[in-house]
């Protein structure tokens, strides 16, 4: 009787072994990586027996001290407002370049151009372009705007000219034939087609400005509830009125993340 | 009220295109409106802005360039640049592991009873929603300015996006296959390790690579409020007004995360 031959269920094949080769050097850095902690004197146990005590304090039993609630509320909205100007000033930007990123409206070495320097945009994080400007306008409002808004408009670049290449080519081919010139494609066509996955796009970057703007205040001196946090945790060391300033950043990060979900949901019907 | 119920009507009347336009001309006047609103209230300085950019680019071809003597300094920045990779990959790859437990419970597929998935999503909600700078600042209480602040501060963000993530992973890779072994009467243990795992394998490494390249953005700033790694390394020399080699740490930055980028869409394109 002949034997049958075994089934193989987990065939070999290049995307397992670069799976398994991952997933092994990915651990073998994590274990590396703990050997090189600055522990600084900080005992690892003893932080996260605190940690308990302190999420406690922080989340169980907010409480402001040193600014009252019409001023944390305030500087909430500054931070919120630091992230939309960002926005607005980063998509209108985009709006502009990305017509001349996108593969199908513009010659190719233009496209390259664009998207490389779009690309050493991106890949510099936005503090360093708060800081980098803050040398020339100050610490501030000023330079926080002028970083996030170049950050902005350097990932919205790239998401729209990606979003203006999805379009179907028959409809731009069809205009072209029909005698459209090049505005006349980008309004009639491009823009119709394209517009609900540019607003998606926006809406996340507004979601991430926000963040950012939080993070701005607290590292590169652009006020908001940021800097708040800044002070609650460097020079008042106040949990009580940290867990405040989280509850209200909460608060808001949730309302967007919801709305965004929705929109999600109703672009989905 | 009675104003746009008047303007909507009339926008009955009018032909598709008209229609369009006017609603576009809306968005577009509400938006201008928003915007001019909110430079009043934050009281941003829009002229400064503008007078600053041409003044930004000529202070940085003059000044903002890696010259010879900032070039001694690579070698402790580079060393630098390592702890902040090493940290980014360890708190994205324990957060992702510990995010797949989290999910599992989550998942609408997997999950024991509604109520784990309820609090696994909250749970996900709380962590991804504090902003990675304030969980620095909160975790400078427990850790000070040790390595461990920055990587808890990344571990918690990293492991809210996962588990969200994961969540939808899991619904949307393993629903057919996890039925299948159901009806044979295979137990939940052997359902998740022969079913639900091989099968979200290649896009939980992906989702992991990307929360890498995200992380080592971030871990740059958290290195500035945490006084650790290369976003410490910026900080001293920035602060110490010595731009070149403030420069150079920029260039080393963009350089590295070009080449994780590389690397991670590599890995992808074969995994996937």
């Amino acid at each position: 009787m002949q034997s049958t031959p075994k089934i193989i269920l987990r065939p070999w094949n290049t995307a397992t072994v670069i799976l398994r080769i991952t997933i092994i050097s990915l651990i073998v850095i994590t274990g590396y990586a703990f050997t090189t902690f600055n522990t600084r004197g900080v005992d690892f146990w003893a932080g996260v027996d605190m940690l308990g005590s302190n999420f406690q304090a922080l989340l169980l039993s907010p409480q402001l001290k040193n600014i009252t609630v019409a001023v944390m509320v305030h500087d909430l909205f500054i931070t919120i407002g630091l992230g939309f100007l960002t926005t607005i000033f980063g998509a209108a930007i985009a709006l502009g370049f990305a017509l001349l990123a996108a593969q199908n409206l513009s010659p190719r070495w233009l496209t390259v151009i664009i998207k490389g320097i779009t690309a050493f945009v991106r890949a510099v994080p936005t503090v360093l372009w708060v800081l980098i400007f803050a040398v020339s306008a100050g610490l501030g409002s000023v330079a926080a705007v002028l970083g996030m808004t170049f950050h902005s408009a350097g990932y919205l670049i790239k998401a729209y000219s990606e979003s203006f290449e999805e379009i179907d080519h028959g409809t731009i081919e069809a205009l072209k034939a029909s005698g459209a010139n090049w505005w006349q494609i980008v309004f009639q066509a491009v823009l119709p087609s394209s517009a609900t996955a540019l607003l998606s796009w926006t809406f996340l970057r507004f979601e991430i400005n926000f963040s950012t703007a939080i993070a701005m205040g607290a590292a590169a001196g652009a006020g908001g509830i940021g800097y708040d946090m800044f002070m609650a945790s460097g020079y008042y060391l106040n949990l009580h009125e940290m867990g405040a300033f989280t509850y209200a950043v909460l608060a808001f990060a949730i309302v967007l993340e919801a709305g965004a979900t929705r929109y999600k949901a109703s672009l989905r019907k | 009220m009675n104003l746009s119920l008047i303007l909507v009507n009339k926008m009955h009347k009018l032909d598709f295109f008209t229609q369009k336009r006017l609603s576009f001309t809306f968005f577009v006047l509400i938006l201008i409106g928003l915007t001019y609103a909110t430079v009043i209230y934050t009281e941003y300085n829009v002229a400064k802005g503008f007078t600053s950019i041409p003044k930004a680019i000529r202070w940085a071809t003059a000044n903002f360039y890696p010259d010879a003597a900032s070039l001694k300094k690579l070698p402790t920045i580079l060393l630098k640049l390592r702890d902040t990779i090493l940290m980014s990959v360890a708190s994205a790859t324990i957060a992702s592991f510990c995010a797949f437990f989290v999910a599992i419970l989550g998942a609408q597929t997997t999950r024991i009873n509604v109520w784990f998935s309820v609090i696994a999503r909250g749970i996900a909600t709380l962590f991804r929603n504090i902003d990675v700078s304030a969980w620095a600042l909160i975790l400078l209480f427990s850790f000070g300015q040790s390595s461990f602040t920055g990587y808890f501060a990344l571990f918690f963000v990293t492991f809210g996006f996962m588990v969200r993530v994961l969540i939808e992973t899991i619904d949307e890779v393993s629903t057919d296959s996890v039925e299948a072994l159901r009806a044979t009467g295979a137990s939940y243990f052997a359902i998740i390790a022969q079913s639900v795992i091989p099968s979200c394998l290649p896009q939980l490494v992906s989702w992991v690579l990307f929360m890498i390249e995200t992380n080592i953005r971030s871990a740059t700033l958290v290195g500035i409020l945490t006084g650790t790694g290369i976003g410490y390394s910026f900080d001293i020399y920035y602060k110490s007004l010595n731009y070149h080699a403030a420069s150079l740490v920029i260039v080393v930055i963009v350089l590295s995360v070009f080449a994780i980028e590389a690397v991670s869409n590599r890995i992808r394109r074969a995994v996937l």
